[in-house]
Formats: structure tokens, C-alpha cells, sequence
């Protein structure tokens, strides 16, 4: 990976409390795993930043190295790699998503 | 790029000898998985932990020939 992606990727999470590497925007998801992690995010009014891989193949190339994570999206709590979609998923269902985000000191709809 | 559902079981229980392991073929395409993976290894490590060892497992596949799979761990 490129010394300017890393750079990139860490002034990204370093940046934003909470960051979201995805397939599309936030407002355009381009593929139904970012969606639905973007959506979850949306229900819970988090405000969160999403950055679209799909502008540069570097960018989507580099943040499955930074993160040691074969796929996208990829959340981001506070620096911390929190998980892929299935993961997400699974803790929202099963609350955790909300304990993580109070923990860290996220605001969010409760 | 599409891979057979017996390969991703036998890629799995490779690295996983004990795994218990359910693929479901979600869209019939050869292209979208789902996978519920069952094993000891898995005790007292984190999710995203987890899901590495099965991601492992692929030997490099996942976000290559194999475009999607959704997997579920459990101990």
C-alpha cells in the first residue's frame, strides 16, 4: 500500500468519531452490504462520515490491508475497526451496537 | 468468478476440523453465501477474531472469486 493511502485512511479515522468505509455514499449506497450498515447507522442517527472506496481503487485496495478485512463496508468507532456487515448487523439486533456507541461517547437516538 | 458451495465447506473445515458448517446459496448464484460456522477454535476470541479465522480459511478467495458471503460464528 501507498505511504498516501495509509496516510489517508488514518486521517480519515483519526478525523471522524465514527467513519465508514462503504461501496457508494451515505445518501447513494452502491451495494447492499454499505446500505444496510448505512442505513443502521441512519436509524440510529448517528452521525457518522462515509467514505466511498469506489473513487479510487487504491483506497479500496489499501483499507482491506490497513484493517487485515477482506470486504467493505468497515465501521470505525473512534479508531476502532468495529466490524463488517455481519457483524454490525448482529450487534445491532442484539443491542450491543447502542453499548458500544454509548460506551465511546457517540451521541445517537436511544 | 463464482465458487461451488463444496468448496467453500471443505476450504472451511480444513482449517476448522471440528466446524460444523451450513452454506446457504442465498441468491442461487453461485455468488452470494451465507455461512453458519460452528467450532471450538472460536471460544474466547472476539467477533471481528472469528470471522478472521474463517476468512482465513478461503485462502485469499473472500472479495475475490468469492464476491459475498455472510457469516455467522458461533461457539
Amino acid at each position: 500500500m501507498e505511504l498516501q493511502t495509509k496516510d489517508l485512511i488514518q486521517s480519515e479515522i483519526d478525523n471522524n468519531e465514527v467513519c465508514l468505509f462503504m461501496k457508494g455514499t451515505p445518501d447513494a449506497p452502491q451495494c447492499g452490504f454499505s446500505m444496510a450498515v448505512s442505513n443502521m447507522l441512519k436509524i440510529l442517527e448517528v452521525n457518522y462520515k462515509g467514505i466511498n472506496v469506489l473513487e479510487s481503487q487504491e483506497l479500496r485496495e489499501g483499507i482491506k490491508k490497513f484493517s487485515d478485512w477482506p470486504t467493505i463496508p468497515q465501521l470505525y468507532i473512534k479508531k476502532e475497526f468495529v466490524g463488517g456487515c455481519d457483524i454490525i448487523k448482529e450487534m445491532y439486533e442484539s443491542g450491543e451496537l447502542k453499548k458500544v456507541l454509548e460506551n465511546k461517547e457517540i451521541k445517537f437516538k436511544k | 468468478m463464482a465458487m461451488n458451495l463444496k468448496d467453500i465447506e471443505s476450504l472451511i473445515k480444513e482449517a476448522l476440523p471440528d466446524a460444523k458448517v451450513e452454506i446457504q446459496d442465498l441468491a442461487g448464484d453461485g455468488n452470494h453465501y451465507s455461512a453458519t460456522v460452528t467450532s471450538s477454535a472460536f471460544k474466547g476470541k472476539s467477533k471481528i477474531e472469528q470471522h478472521k479465522i474463517v476468512y482465513n480459511s478461503l485462502d485469499g478467495k473472500m472479495g475475490n472469486e468469492l464476491h459475498a458471503l455472510a457469516i455467522k460464528t458461533k461457539e
